[in-house]
């Protein structure tokens, strides 16, 4: 081995630093799920009845379905009896003082989110959701001002029934999939955001998802609509603590954009990806999808995923409007016995509409990373163009990376173009960096973060920050 | 009634007919084949590498199988002079699937180079039929399944150790019958050690207003240090169909190149499995389709690198015009200890027509971190500055047009490595693109509709 291997495999090594647990009371409805249960959580959460009909219709249609095994992943039978499908920390607030469990705070201090007001000069609006429910979101009030509607979907559903009923469901149909549908039947908390016309969003909103509990899942759902002309820039990042156990996390994000409305959709993925065996971590089974109604719209998503010990998801995007753009940026790393098999559809039903894929994949250790995408070009489509780059860097030889992208293009005036490549860390670049005084492991540490740059420029700058701190941790001790 | 069970209920009222006279190795397969068959479905449209292709409605026709080996009056030797000029083969035909040999082929001897009939290779060969038969192809496929459940013959070509076959060999495939017919074909190709050759394989069709399928499986063994061309042209009609599965084992030290044509043609489907079994092996794997009309051609490609220090490089190259139909998924798959590979997979596409249709799906999966694997897709248009440009110099549209696309396969067609070949391909390719590729100059049987 040389010393360059040697980096490499101790680098995947680093131990997961938010894998604490946060000693408060929950509420956990017992396990298992059946139409009682799907009552209670509609119950506790004071649904409507029109709302419950839709949870049971999903509930229905889930049972009519299997769990899907086409993934390039080994993911074994879930229990879905052996999970319970709501917690709730009890205490959210105190009930005299409106002030929030000293013990909430201090987890999400510990995770770095600001949830205190004070800390206004981060410029962050952040929805904080411990299990199944909104422990705090900030700056609601400031962003009614603009009319810019950011809370707890629980919330909207009360506050804004007729705009939730508009758009639930819309662009992620409970007949989707079977993740989709068991989301819709469960779903808890998530954020809600409506962008009034012709408002651009003054800051950056963002989620915070925290599985605490154990033995739960968490099924958020998360409903972005941006009006004509507005635009907002929503941040989403996750952690977990460490167990032994697999957690299961299907979340639905729907996004709508309408005509020259921009969306920017931004995730950093940092589930507990089990430890260094592959025992423990989240099974991350997503539905992720924008729909960009209007002519001109754009919706751009990028991520970065380094943590889950399954992750299994596409976000999307159906490009309906006429002159209507789809980006997806993608870093996904994979280390120790971790699975990723992500990517994107980008389905261009609207004319002259174009999108970019850039995916980045990197493998160390025994992990598995796949890309896997799709390219629709419909026939009244024309004058479409999209272009893709995925890209895979193994660190490992006992890693894989593996390219599944679909092109379907159905008329003639419409471009595509798909590059893939696999290789692993170039020595050239090592040797150069080694000879000018740069130990293996910073080399592969920047040549990484080279890599994945045109990603990170796509992130909001305090994220991107993070992101690239994430990498480099994420990083130590896999790299050789 | 499932496509399939017709078959299966032909091969059960006529299975002594389909046994007798057929060499034990290909007996010996067929009941493992039907007990596969009675349990296979046929993989339906949509699903995983069939995007585009409904074998179901392929196979759905009643064909009829020359059960009973009944011998056509055609004298095809006289009748076929569609070869490539000034080139010297050593020719032989395959009407439906019976096989002649032509004179020229009987008075060239090879230095021991064999093309034989699977029927007299029981007798001359049986070790080289019985240690090929069926290896390669395995009964996984349901078509290469039904295909040895019916094949009754087949041609082995075998080529000895260290001996170079100077003349190329060519094997013209010819479908022609009054009613639906399937011709179940079996080709089983061994180079030896050291050994070197060539072969071009025509598909050619008479029939207009007849349906019929050829059922193909070729398989290709490539021993050490060897080098084998492959060319297969196919040149049929519009109530043409096509299922062709091929099959290579590559030895270390050799040298593959398969070039797969489709210029006209109804359905055709094209399995490629290519498996890299020896260390310093190199894979050229190339192909083409001029698509009009209602064309269908699907293309499915698998190279496997199970040793290390491989080459591959593929590249299929598409042109669809009016409502054709192109679809394309290839696979590169490096397994893990298997350092030292570079793989190169491509598929570029013109959609000249709005009906056209092209589903592509190039794939990597890569299990092991010292490779260089890379692939590319395009799915485009003629360059519109480039037509322009031509245009502003005087050369007409449609001259244009012919041009670029031409130049668009030239690299396919720089790939084939017998000159006379490469010249003959390129004229057929722009004459494919005029339109009049249906009327060989010197073939008194053409192609072409009948007067």
């Amino acid at each position: 081995m040389t010393d360059n291997q040697q980096f490499i495999a101790q680098a995947a090594n680093e131990e997961y630093k938010y894998g604490f647990v946060t000693d408060v009371d929950t509420h956990v409805l017992p396990k298992g799920l059946n139409e009682d249960v799907i009552r209670e959580i509609s119950r506790l959460k004071q649904e409507p009845q029109w709302l419950l009909d839709f949870r049971l219709k999903a509930f229905a249609h889930w049972r009519t379905l299997e769990q899907p095994s086409w993934g390039q992943l080994k993911l074994p039978p879930i229990d879905y009896q052996a999970i319970s499908y709501y917690a709730a920390p009890k205490k959210k607030t105190d009930g005299n003082t409106g002030e929030m469990d000293p013990e909430l705070v201090k987890t999400f201090d510990k995770l770095g989110i600001p949830l205190e007001e004070r800390m206004a000069l981060s410029g962050m609006a952040v929805d904080a959701i411990m299990d199944s429910v909104s422990v705090r979101t900030t700056y609601s009030e400031r962003l009614a001002e603009l009319g810019v509607i950011f809370c707890p979907i629980s919330e909207a559903v009360r506050d804004y029934p007729d705009l939730v009923r508009r758009y639930l469901g819309r662009v992620v149909p409970y007949t989707d999939n079977f993740f989709a549908a068991l989301n819709s039947a469960v779903f808890s908390d998530g954020s809600f955001v409506y962008i009034p016309k012709g408002v651009r969003c003054p800051m950056e909103l963002s989620s915070y998802f925290r599985i605490n509990a154990a033995q739960t899942g968490q099924f958020e759902r998360t409903l972005i609509v941006a009006d004509d002309d507005s635009y907002v820039s929503y941040l989403e990042g996750c952690t977990a603590p460490m167990r032994d156990e697999n957690q299961l996390h299907a979340a639905i994000v729907e996004i709508v954009v309408e005509d020259r409305a921009e969306v920017k959709y931004s995730t950093v993925q940092n589930w507990y990806p089990g430890d260094k065996d592959g025992n423990g971590g989240i099974y991350n089974l997503v539905t992720k999808r924008g729909l960009c109604r209007g002519d001109h719209s754009k919706l751009s998503w990028t991520q970065v995923e380094t943590g889950s010990a399954v992750t299994w998801k596409y976000p999307s995007c159906v490009l309906a409007g006429d002159y209507s753009v789809g980006e997806f940026y993608s870093v996904a790393l994979t280390r120790n016995y971790q699975q990723a098999d992500t990517g994107t559809k980008m389905i261009h039903l609207g004319r002259n509409s174009t999108s970019t894929i850039v995916s980045k994949g990197i493998s160390a250790g025994h992990s598995q990373n796949s890309y896997r995408g799709l390219v629709k070009i419909a026939p009244k489509a024309t004058g479409c163009r999209n272009y893709t780059q995925c890209d895979s860097l193994l660190l490992s030889d006992t890693s894989g990376a593996h390219t599944f992208p679909v092109i379907e293009v159905d008329n003639d005036s419409s471009v595509v173009e798909h590059e893939a490549t696999t290789s692993k860390i170039n020595e050239e670049q090592i040797f150069y960096c080694n000879q000018r005084g740069i130990p293996t492991e910073d080399a592969v540490g920047l040549i990484v973060n080279g890599y994945a740059k045109e990603v990170m420029q796509k992130l909001p700058m305090e994220f991107a920050v993070e992101a690239q701190k994430l990498l480099s941790v994420s990083l130590e001790g896999s790299v050789g | 009634m499932s496509a399939l069970s017709q078959y299966i209920d032909l091969y059960r009222n006529h299975r002594d007919a389909f046994h007798t006279g057929a060499p034990q190795a290909m007996n010996d397969l067929r009941g493992v084949a039907l007990s596969r068959l009675e349990v296979a479905s046929l993989p339906r449209k949509g699903s995983e590498d069939y995007e585009a292709t409904d074998l179901s409605s392929v196979l759905a026709d009643d064909f009829g199988v020359n059960v009973n080996r009944r011998d056509f009056d055609a004298d095809v030797a006289q009748a076929f002079r569609c070869d490539v000029p000034n080139m010297s083969t050593n020719l032989y035909f395959c009407l439906n699937d019976r096989y002649h040999p032509s004179r020229t082929a009987l008075l060239h001897d090879q230095g021991g180079v064999v093309v034989e009939t699977f029927r007299q290779a029981a007798h001359k060969h049986p070790q080289l039929l019985a240690g090929h038969y069926g290896r390669l192809a395995g009964l996984d496929n349901p078509t290469v399944a039904l295909n040895t459940l019916l094949a009754q013959d087949g041609l082995l070509v075998y080529i000895p150790d260290g001996v170079t076959a100077e003349r190329p060999i060519q094997l013209v495939n010819i479908l022609t019958a009054a009613m639906p017919i399937m011709a179940v074909r079996r080709l089983l190709i061994v180079v030896g050690r050291e050994a070197h050759a060539k072969m071009l394989v025509c598909d050619h069709s008479q029939l207009t207003t007849t349906q019929a399928l050829a059922l193909q499986v070729v398989e290709i063994v490539a021993m050490e240090n060897s080098t084998f061309d492959y060319y297969d042209l196919e040149e049929s009609t519009a109530t043409n169909r096509r299922i062709s599965s091929l099959f290579v084992d590559q030895r270390a030290g050799s040298n593959v190149l398969i070039d797969g044509i489709t210029l006209t043609n109804g359905f055709t489907r094209n399995n490629y499995r290519i498996e890299v079994n020896g260390e310093h092996a190199d894979t050229q794997l190339m192909g083409m389709t001029v698509a009009s009309g209602r064309q269908h051609v699907d293309t499915h490609t698998f190279i496997a690198h199970n040793a290390p220090r491989c080459h591959s490089n593929e590249m299929f190259k598409y042109v669809l015009n009016d409502e054709a139909v192109g679809a394309f998924a290839g696979r590169i798959l490096v397994r893990p200890g298997c350092p030292r590979v570079e793989a190169y997979q491509g598929n570029r596409n013109l959609c000249a027509s709005p009906e056209a249709r092209m589903y592509t799906k190039p794939q990597l999966e890569i299990y092991t971190d010292d490779v260089k694997c890379s692939h590319g897709t395009t799915i485009g248009q003629l360059d519109e500055e480039a037509l322009f440009y031509m245009r502003s110099r005087g050369i007409g549209i449609d001259v244009a047009h012919t041009m670029l696309m031409q130049a668009f396969m030239s690299d396919v067609i720089d790939a084939v490595r017998m000159d006379l070949l490469r010249d003959r391909l390129r004229h057929l390719v722009e004459k494919r693109f005029n339109g009049s590729l249906a009327s060989c100059a010197n073939c008194v049987s053409s192609c072409k509709t009948p007067n």
